[in-house]
């Protein structure tokens, strides 16, 4: 007897896709609906490695909780620094030196470069292309070099400080940032030549994980997830901070949407930020690299042994910190992943009396269901690697 | 001993046997090479810490991978997820005996080797159809599936590439093939299908040993390890055995049928420059494979299968319809510049 095919019983299968799995770029579970390879449906799990840092900020006054935010999206510590402090500063009404604010659009920029870095080589790894990652782990490394130079630490940075900056660059570090952001576009055309025009890869990434303009804009997405779809938005030409307005800089655009489009604007960022860093190191002034309001920053030393009021100061600010006024302010910078934003509620006490951080890859997330239900595993892969994300963001 | 020797069976299973541990150190060495060349493309050193130049590396490896838990899952199917492994390694190994190494020797030299070899190349793909189903996982079964339908696609083409070749040479025995070419020209100059088939054949080797960009059985971005996934120990390592020697026996039939085997100047008077050549050329081929694993990225599962039948499939057609349509057309231009 014929075997009636179309009556024949098929169910879905369900998939626990993480949290330990390579290519959920950390701790990331997601749920799939599978019927044979197709996504039917997708559900992202959050939360594996949230540590609580919004509540942690309740109980900590404003400076201490600058090193918690390095740890939040920790592949951009520098850029979660500025974000926050330039909030802080906001409820503080402080004015930042020319110079301080100078070094701070280029350790953002660099950062931006070495975030891009282990984006394009853990994306290309998830698509295969394994060699690229080791590529760009190569610059990144002169990065972390740079980084360790300029304030000790290779990860934890902390380098942006309310009212200015920890310490000034230090002697040479200006050369060693020339040589690296003048090096760094002849490392793009590497990583380039085995990818943009590889038949393969765009196979792979054209036409894959689409979000339309609409769609974009209604989940909120922001960075080059939103830029993508063609939406022309980045804070720092839209709403400039830390005097971005000086620089001369383009912001690409995608135009369909697609992988191919976010990896595109990925790497003409990292083009764009290797300029900004070289206008930056040219143009860079003299001056102090931090305010001179000994109310919010703590004063140095050499003014604390001869001066009393420089001593009352440092030793109120070290002791239980400043009281900024009651209000609230929301800052929010163009951090490599997107609009990094945070907003303090200052209850005149000297802790916040909320912080609450809004993280690029936990709103770009959301748009990863549309990328890639009634699409293939593989799609949805590719979908994870062009959001950028970064679980200790996601989770906080 | 001499008299031991003498009897048929007993001979076949010494040769056998040296055939066997030659290529278990080839592989080891393979697997080093691989690491060393991967480490060079990658800005890497690679193993140097184990013997001279990291040698020894795979050695240690192997030793780790036996004093590592042999694990089984409790919903497998214990038997065939036992025999899995085993069917990996042998029919690269199987099929590799009728590959002629020298002039003087091929284990087993009968006038059908080419179709011993694309028989048992067919059988590989049940390690990992058996391994997928059995390990009652679910990312081995999809692992499993994707094999399949890979492995059973590219085979067409694999043995539709190789057709001109036997055409051209009148014969299915691979020595016959080799001489062949040794008396004239290697089959990879054979203009206009030659060169064509040859970059058809390796592609679809290339496919069949499930290496990047083809990988996607055991795609680690997306199944983990694929049907590889519950493995553990040695059953695991049988399966990475059973693809470097799949490797080698495709680079040595590529070799034959198109390098032109062991031959090589000066190899009638000194036959044992033969399996220097042999063995330099299927290195070289190895190597080949190597770069194209670490340069290119994957292809997704419905690009892979619309690439097989719908590029590779016709394209090995065209060839062998080329190839028929030269050697009728122009017998003569086929003689006088090839001497057949």
């Amino acid at each position: 007897m014929p075997t009636d095919i179309a009556n024949l019983h098929t169910e879905t299968m369900t998939l626990n896709m993480g949290p330990q799995h390579p290519s959920t770029h950390g701790v990331l579970r997601l749920v799939l609906e599978l019927d044979g390879e197709t996504v039917l449906r997708v559900t992202p799990h959050v939360g594996y490695l949230h540590t609580g840092m919004e509540k942690q900020a309740e109980s900590k006054n404003y400076y201490k909780f600058i090193p918690t935010t390095d740890r939040m999206d920790y592949l951009a510590p520098m850029s979660n620094n500025l974000g926050y402090c330039l909030a802080v500063e906001k409820l503080l009404n402080v004015e930042i030196p020319l110079r301080a604010q100078y070094i701070r659009v280029l350790i953002a920029e660099l950062t931006r470069i070495s975030s891009h870095l282990v984006w394009l080589g853990t994306h290309a790894m998830d698509l295969g292309a394994q060699t690229v990652f080791l590529y760009c782990f190569r610059e990144r490394e002169k990065f972390l070099m740079l980084q360790e130079f300029l304030c000790g630490a290779r990860l934890t940075a902390s380098y942006v400080r309310i009212g200015g900056l920890m310490l000034d660059l230090p002697e040479g570090f200006l050369d060693a940032a020339k040589t690296f952001s003048d090096e760094m576009n002849a490392h793009i055309d590497e990583y380039e030549a085995l990818l943009t025009r590889n038949p393969i890869w765009l196979r792979r990434t054209q036409g894959v994980g689409v979000i339309t303009r609409e769609q974009a804009l209604d989940m909120s997405a922001t960075g080059p997830t939103l830029r993508g779809s063609g939406v022309d938005w980045d804070l720092r030409k839209a709403r400039p901070y830390s005097s971005y307005d000086h620089f001369d800089f383009d912001v690409p655009l995608g135009s369909k949407g697609d992988v191919y489009d976010r990896y595109q604007i990925r790497v003409e960022e990292m083009r764009q930020s290797v300029r900004i860093c070289q206008q930056a190191i040219a143009k860079m002034p003299g001056g102090d690299y931090r305010s001179r309001d000994w109310k919010y920053v703590i004063p140095p030393h050499e003014d604390v042994a001869h001066s009393m009021e420089a001593l009352i100061h440092h030793f109120r600010l070290v002791t239980e910190g400043f009281r900024p006024p009651v209000g609230e302010a929301y800052h929010a910078i163009e951090s490599p992943k997107g609009e990094l934003g945070f907003h303090l509620v200052s209850d005149g006490g000297a802790n916040p009396y909320r912080c609450h951080v809004r993280g690029p890859s936990f709103v770009n997330l959301q748009a990863l269901a549309l990328m890639c239900e009634g699409r293939l595993v593989s799609d949805l892969v590719a979908a994870i690697g062009s959001i950028d994300i970064v679980l200790g963001e996601v989770d906080r | 001993m001499i008299h031991l020797l003498d009897n048929m069976l007993i001979r076949a299973a010494v040769q056998g046997l040296m055939i066997i541990s030659i290529m278990l150190g080839c592989v080891t060495f393979l697997v080093w090479t691989e690491r060393k060349v991967a480490g060079h493309i990658q800005l890497r050193i690679g193993p140097e810490r184990v013997g001279p130049f990291g040698l020894l590396q795979t050695i240690a490896d192997v030793i780790k991978l036996f004093m590592k838990e042999d694990i089984t899952p409790s919903s497998a199917n214990k038997v065939l997820y036992t025999i899995a492994p085993m069917l990996a390694v042998i029919p690269p190994m199987t099929s590799f005996a009728v590959v002629p190494v020298w002039s003087q020797f091929a284990l087993a030299d009968f006038n059908i080797g080419i179709l011993w070899v694309l028989a048992f190349t067919s059988l590989s793909v049940y390690a990992i159809v058996l391994a997928g189903w059995s390990s009652n996982s679910k990312y081995s079964t999809l692992g499993g599936l994707r094999a399949t339908a890979q492995m059973i696609s590219y085979e067409l083409a694999m043995g539709l590439s190789i057709l001109p070749i036997l055409m051209w040479s009148g014969t299915l025995s691979l020595r016959e093939i080799v001489l062949l070419q040794q008396r004239h020209l290697w089959n990879i100059a054979v203009l206009p299908f030659g060169p064509i088939a040859f970059l058809l054949f390796l592609i679809c080797a290339i496919a069949e040993t499930n290496r990047a960009p083809f990988d996607l059985p055991e795609a680690e971005a997306e199944l983990v390890a694929g049907f590889a996934t519950e493995y553990s120990s040695m059953k695991w390592s049988f399966f990475f055995l059973g693809e470097y020697a799949a490797i080698m026996t495709g680079c040595a039939v590529a070799t034959s049928l198109f390098l032109g085997g062991w031959g090589g100047p000066f190899v009638d008077q000194v036959p044992l420059l033969g399996i220097v050549y042999f063995v330099a050329k299927v290195f070289a081929l190895i190597f080949v494979f190597m770069w194209v694993r670490w340069t290119f990225p994957r292809f997704r599962y419905d690009q892979l299968m619309g690439f097989g039948w719908k590029f590779l499939l016709p394209a090995t057609l065209g060839t062998l319809v080329l190839g028929a349509i030269c050697m009728t057309v122009f017998p003569g231009f086929y003689h006088q510049f090839y001497g057949r």
